[in-house]
């Protein structure tokens, strides 16, 4: 009898895996749906990195080579809804999905049911959106910001564009509240709030974040609904409304959302820096406090995106002092992880490169975000390509980066497998040069005068963007070579230890065979 | 005046001044305003702090990369996990800095806030996707679009190269006129979209919104030709509704204001018959004229 239930104990652990379509379709396992999750953003990063392509094929020189304006809006406007909502927030809940339970010591989320909800929502939500460009009047070409009144002149395009950003929200609500409840509730014993490992703890700030602000956007989007096909007047000014108030409450939910998609960041570098500089995390407290912070800085600080929409001198002054104060919080983090290399023992394999990359290149990002703080400097900044330069650093060499560390980082834990690790050098230097190529010359473009959004440009600004198509292209190609890397490293390779990396072994994702069992942790572990 | 002395000390200190190139393609223009001078000379001084900072960080990163590496034999100090100090010394000095850039930036925000005593008033209207400039208390209002070779050069297919078209998608059919030395307030406002009216020169970027009038002012202290663009996303044609503003001397604009006052006259008198109306449409009645 009691082999029999050893062996069905161990059946239950290890070998029970629905099988065929089904495993997918109805996935309750976290793994499974933290897989989804990322192979969901890698397909949308590719989407909306074609559209980036095209708007760079177009810029490449002054004239209108290949699309109507119009249709230039929109590739604009959809290439920033996909790779925001489609490809940065679902890669870093997928990461969310692997890693927090075996970083906790849990079996799995605690509501694997939404879990599979909040994942299945989305292939539907762009489905929506990207059939928008078959409508009448084309795809949605208000921006990503949908400032009305612009906004309310779509076309067929707007409610299908409305509902997908409800489908979103909906979904990155329910991730958030697994998150929260995964967290706060299956930690195993001894594992306190301050040993929790920081890519849980940033997710965990990053999930109240979407449950604040998430239904801010829900009804601000809504709002535009009711003005669009019900004879409301929420924004449009020729029935009394306001459309600088749908600005306030647009951005009151965009600047947490920047930091949504930045803050799990801060966790994956956290964790990589200290595996391969053999050295603990410098000042853990302080980064836990930092990241708090920032959220909280967070939510009082919108109206920076707004400078030039003519608030009162009061205004632009508490918000340009606010804003300034981000630097302080950001600063301590850039300061500890430096502390961490400090007197350390550093290799460089593939997770650290993209790491310390992300690390020089945020840094970047975070200068120029302080430059665009000072609202009369901003005045000249706001809306040109400075701006396009500086959300791209943090957002691309930061975010994306950060997300493409982390595959690197748990990949062998994923899959069992080491992967190619010429082949991830190349891409991280092809990648890490050609990003510079890109987004480097738009700083210039932007102080030298070009506004951010339009689809043609004077004489004067054709060197540069020149330069920045063609970083554009190799950039963009050299993706390429990750797809395959991971298909060859899920199809074999070298068998990964259970402990992956020759460096600093911290957390209990390495302390479960590679790949991680289905069903790890049934028995909770102790942490002293 | 004290801004300027950092930022050529710092220049000097860093012995880049010469590489600070103005006008340039690569930053931000100096500009022809006193504004727009200080607004320049902020961003320096911010631009050339963070250089400092970004050495000294980078600095200590890229020697850590080079000094303890495995390879070389590094041996990693575990014990080295928390400093209070350290971490309260981070963070009080980037406080100090950030109070050193905020004065200044207050400062020039508030004088850039001052509309009062202007000599001039221009009520700016934006539309899809052109500009209506009015000269308050003047009887002046006409329309600048995209003057016509940037327009057939731009569209799809047309064959023209850009690099022919003098000022390509910078030029107008009608600039806005304003005399040099002088105070001129603008009053922005939009017909159906949000729409933005910047002049780098004059550091000078406000959006135009339906429904509300913006405040805005410069003082050119320069003659010239002066040109911006529209830029908050406006629809199809935001890429192609440029500003033009050419800054003349007093009397040339006295004289200017006459004959636009003479040209106006005369199409109101021709459009006598329908006089009626003439009062709620002058100023398309008397931007058609000035076409």
């Amino acid at each position: 009898m009691a082999h029999a239930d050893t062996h069905a104990a161990h059946d239950h652990d290890h070998d029970h895996k629905p099988s065929g379509i089904g495993r997918w379709l109805f996935a309750t396992n976290h793994k499974d749906i933290g897989t989804l999750y990322l192979l969901f953003a890698l397909l949308m990063f590719f989407i909306g990195g074609a559209m980036a392509l095209a708007i760079r094929a177009e810029l490449y020189k002054p004239g209108l080579q290949f699309f109507d304006p119009g249709f230039y809006n929109s590739l604009l406007t959809s290439h920033a809804l996909v790779m925001i909502f489609g490809a940065v927030m679902p890669a870093f809940v997928g990461l969310a999905n692997w890693m927090i339970p075996l970083q906790i010591g849990a079996p799995d989320m605690a509501l694997p049911r939404m879990n599979n909800y909040s994942f299945w929502i989305l292939p539907f939500a762009f489905t929506l959106l990207l059939s928008s460009f078959f409508t009448a009047g084309g795809g949605p070409a208000g921006g990503w910001t949908l400032y009305p009144p612009l906004s309310l002149q779509a076309g067929d395009s707007f409610p299908l564009t409305i509902f997908a950003i409800h489908m979103m929200g909906a979904s990155s609500i329910m991730g958030a509240i697994n998150v929260i409840v995964t967290i706060m509730n299956m930690r195993a014993p001894g594992m306190t709030l301050l040993k929790l490992p920081l890519f849980c703890w940033t997710w965990l700030i990053t999930a109240y974040l979407l449950i604040a602000v998430m239904p801010v956007l829900a009804g601000a989007v809504t709002m535009l609904l009711t003005d669009h096909y019900f004879g409301t007047s929420f924004f449009n000014p020729a029935g009394g409304g306001d459309p600088v108030m749908f600005q306030h409450i647009f951005w009151f939910f965009g600047h947490p959302e920047v930091y949504i998609l930045i803050l799990p960041a801060f966790g994956i570098v956290s964790e990589i820096i200290p595996t391969f500089a053999r050295k603990p995390l410098f000042g853990y407290d302080a980064m836990v406090y930092a990241t708090a912070s920032i959220a909280f800085l967070s939510f009082i600080v919108w109206a920076h995106h707004m400078f030039t929409v003519g608030m009162p001198l009061a205004g632009e002054m508490f918000f340009m002092l606010s804003t300034m104060l981000i630097a302080i919080p950001t600063g301590v983090k850039v300061f500890n992880w430096t502390a961490t290399m400090w007197k350390g023992s550093m290799t460089f394999e593939p997770p650290m490169l993209f790491a310390l990359a992300f690390l020089f290149l945020f840094t970047i990002g975070g200068f120029s975000g302080l430059m665009l703080a000072i609202a009369p400097a901003d005045f000249q900044y706001q809306d040109t390509y400075f701006v396009v330069a500086h959300f791209h650093y943090v957002l691309v060499p930061g975010a994306v980066f950060a997300i493409m560390a982390a595959v690197y980082y748990w990949l062998p834990k994923w899959t069992g497998h080491m992967y190619n690790m010429r082949l991830a050098n190349w891409h991280f230097w092809v990648s890490t040069v050609s990003v510079n190529v890109l987004f480097f010359p738009q700083h210039f473009l932007g102080l030298a005068g070009m506004p951010r959004r339009i689809p043609d440009y004077s004489t004067q600004f054709t060197d540069w963007n020149m330069v920045s198509s063609v970083g554009g292209f190799v950039f963009g190609f050299s993706q390429i070579l990750f797809v395959i890397l991971i298909w060859q490293c899920v199809r074999g390779g070298a068998k990964a230890t259970d402990k992956v990396w020759d460096g600093l072994s911290h957390g209990l994702e390495w302390t479960v065979p590679s790949p991680a069992p289905y069903h790890s942790f049934d028995t909770p572990p102790e942490v002293h | 005046m004290l801004n300027r002395k950092v930022l050529s000390a710092l220049g000097v200190l860093l012995g880049a001044a010469p590489a600070v190139a103005y006008d340039s393609s690569y930053n931000m223009p100096v500009g022809v305003t006193q504004i727009a001078r200080e607004v320049h000379s902020l961003h320096m001084i911010v631009f050339w702090i963070c250089v400092a900072i970004a050495v000294a960080v980078f600095g200590a990163m890229i020697y850590s990369i080079i000094a303890f590496r495995k390879s070389k034999g590094a041996v990693a100090d575990t014990t080295m996990l928390h400093s209070t100090i350290v971490e309260v010394i981070w963070t009080t000095i980037p406080v100090l800095i950030l109070v050193g850039m905020a004065v200044p930036a207050a400062k020039t925000l508030v004088r850039m806030d001052d509309t009062r005593n202007a000599e001039l008033s221009i009520k700016i209207t934006g539309y899809q996707w052109k500009w209506q400039y009015e000269y308050l208390g003047k009887g002046i209002s006409f329309y600048s679009t995209l003057g016509a070779e940037s327009n057939y050069a731009r569209q799809l297919h047309s064959g023209i190269d850009p690099n022919t078209v003098k000022d390509y998608l910078l030029e107008v059919d009608h600039e806005v006129v304003v005399p040099v030395d002088t105070k001129v307030r603008l009053l922005l406002t939009a017909n159906d979209v949000i729409h933005s009216w910047w002049v780098p020169d004059f550091a000078v970027k406000k959006d135009a919104i339906p429904g509300f009038i913006n405040e805005a002012w410069f003082k050119s202290e320069k003659i010239g030709h002066y040109t911006g663009q529209c830029t908050e996303l406006c629809g199809r044609d935001h890429g192609f509704m440029p500003i033009v503003v050419n800054v003349v001397s007093k009397e040339d604009f006295a004289r200017w204001v006459a004959d636009q006052q003479a040209a106006a006259k005369a199409a109101a008198e021709g459009a006598a018959p329908t006089a009626t109306t003439a009062t709620t449409i002058a100023p398309a009645a008397s931007a058609a004229a000035a076409r």
